[in-house]
């Protein structure tokens, strides 16, 4: 069975804040949920299938559901990839629209970790391996900056060319009025942060930000009774990385098996992307992606951001014209919803009018959640344009 | 600056009867590995199964203790028990046995920290029935 088609994202909804005092988690998933069902022309009331994170408070799906009074549910999935969760949940959606398992998902991010600050979920003392590493302080910078390390030793790569892909994304945040960093740096910006964890500077690193995102999934019948554009997934593929028994390699992510996976059942390949929402908790992050899923050479993304590449409208691959995790928003520390909703504004010709591409047709959204140093998983979509 | 000089925090791991002889050894000074009775693949983290093989057939051996680092980071931002301990150098060591496994560098100076560097093992008692196994530059025979 293949996915190609069989299902449209007819809705998606950014949170506009940046800092949400004075709401509930909870709330928050409410509020981006009405504005994904609205963008959609729809209403919770015909929502069919529920997929929601860790993010969401309560017990898996059926706490938020309950909240929501979603009662016509024929289909749940709290599928759980941290930061990537969100592209995971569109391919489980799209596939069990394909099946005929549901014609009405709806997805769901939001978090209050600025206004809130809970306790890391990462670091369950109960996982088998906590043992074996939280001892040693690993912080979630620090585990990139080694994988940022091993990535200059074997390939040359440079602080100054990560930091590029920092400029890059600012550039791109200062057409965005709701970026919670709007202004453009320099590289030379970059590198006079001060250091996180070496090689990483502050402004190598994502935003913290509340807020949140949804998104709403239909069958292609209910999308052509939609007012509105809506965008056909063509492919999708996911890839957890693990620590492979010690034999952890920090030069890739599982992007090298989604990628593939998600080209061939959209039939495309990634000389055909227009534009490219990628994962950028940290610059590392979208280094090795880029790389990764073929947009250049293995080794050479180094090369491939320092000159402009990912320069909207006009460079070779135009990149989080939102401004990305990096500048605008990275929702309860997880990038994934916002990369999809960006992939849809470019696709329905909505995003920001400077970095708008022109005629965009092929999108490729991709997350990476977990962490890079030890384990993680990818995601990445193929989008298209409803009338491509 | 000396990131891996200074005195770093010794949480105790979270000890249960699957690691339990792993740790005991630990309190007495030595690392001890996993290898697959079935494969023969060495096994880290340690572990009931084989994750190679499935096999449930895996014993404690013990290791030489040495290896090169495979990466680090100087990381100026401790968290948890670490708040108030950086800078201090996060690691990973690929043991001569095979594993990459994370731990710190010590008794470092910044300017020998690099990817290659020989290594050997060392112990931080956690105060508890554990120590935890650091890491610190393989010394010429003569130094030692």
């Amino acid at each position: 069975m293949t996915i190609r088609g069989k299902a449209h994202i007819a809705g998606a909804y950014e949170h506009p804040d940046r800092k949400i005092p004075g709401k509930s988690v909870a709330q928050v998933h409410a509020e981006v949920a009405l504005g994904a069902v609205a963008d959609a022309g729809l209403s919770l009331s015909d929502v069919d299938a529920y997929f929601c994170a860790g993010d969401a408070p309560g017990f898996g799906a059926l706490s938020m559901a309950d909240y929501l009074g979603l009662n016509r549910l024929r289909y749940v999935d709290s599928t759980e990839t941290g930061g990537s969760s969100y592209l995971v949940h569109v391919g489980h959606a799209a596939a069990a629209i394909a099946e005929g398992k549901c014609r009405i998902a709806l997805i769901t991010l939001a978090g209050l970790p600025r206004s809130q600050r809970p306790p890391r979920a990462s670091a369950s003392p109960l996982a088998p391996e906590a043992a074996f590493e939280q001892p040693f302080g690993p912080t979630t910078v620090s585990m990139y900056a080694l994988a940022a390390r091993r990535h200059m030793h074997e390939y040359g790569t440079t602080s100054a060319q990560l930091a590029a892909i920092k400029v890059a994304a600012s550039q791109h945040a200062q057409h965005n009025p709701h970026a919670m960093l709007p202004k453009p740096v320099t590289v030379e910006e970059v590198l006079d942060s001060p250091m996180i964890s070496d090689p990483l500077h502050r402004l190598d690193c994502c935003v913290i930000s509340d807020g949140g995102g949804a998104l709403v999934v239909v069958a292609p019948e209910v999308a052509r009774e939609l007012p509105r554009q809506t965008v056909k997934v063509l492919g999708h593929g996911e890839s957890p990385k693990l620590a492979a028994n010690g034999r952890i390699d920090l030069t890739y992510t599982g992007a090298v098996w989604s990628g593939p996976r998600a080209f061939e059942e959209a039939g495309v390949t990634p000389a055909d992307i227009d534009y490219a929402s990628i994962y950028d908790s940290f610059t590392i992050t979208v280094l090795q992606t880029i790389e990764d899923l073929g947009f250049c050479e293995k080794g050479k993304g180094g090369a491939f951001v320092a000159d402009g590449s990912l320069q909207a409208p006009y460079g070779r691959l135009p990149f989080n014209t939102d401004g990305g995790g990096l500048c605008n928003n990275h929702p309860v520390n997880r990038g994934g919803m916002t990369k999809v909703i960006e992939a849809v504004r470019q696709l329905r010709g909505e995003a920001n009018g400077p970095v708008q591409v022109p005629d965009c047709e092929l999108a490729l959204a991709h997350g990476n959640g977990g962490s890079l140093g030890t384990r993680s998983a990818a995601a990445t979509l193929i989008l298209g344009r409803e009338d491509a | 600056m000396t990131a891996g000089a200074g005195a770093l925090p010794a949480p105790p791991p979270a000890v249960n009867p699957e690691t339990q002889e792993f740790w005991t050894a630990t309190a007495a000074g030595r690392l001890l590995l996993k290898r697959c009775q079935d494969c023969g693949s060495v096994i880290w983290y340690p572990r009931a199964i084989c994750p190679d093989c499935s096999s449930l057939r895996t014993e404690w051996f013990p290791a030489s203790g040495r290896g090169r680092v495979y990466s680090y980071t100087v990381n100026h931002r401790g968290e948890g028990p670490y708040q108030g301990s950086a800078p201090y150098v996060l690691a990973y060591v690929e043991l001569d046995e095979g594993p990459r496994v994370m731990t710190n560098l010590v008794q470092a100076q910044d300017a020998e920290l690099a990817i290659g560097l020989r290594v050997e093992v060392v112990f931080h008692d956690t105060g508890g029935d554990s120590a935890l196994p650091r890491f610190r530059p393989e010394r010429p025979p003569a130094t030692r």
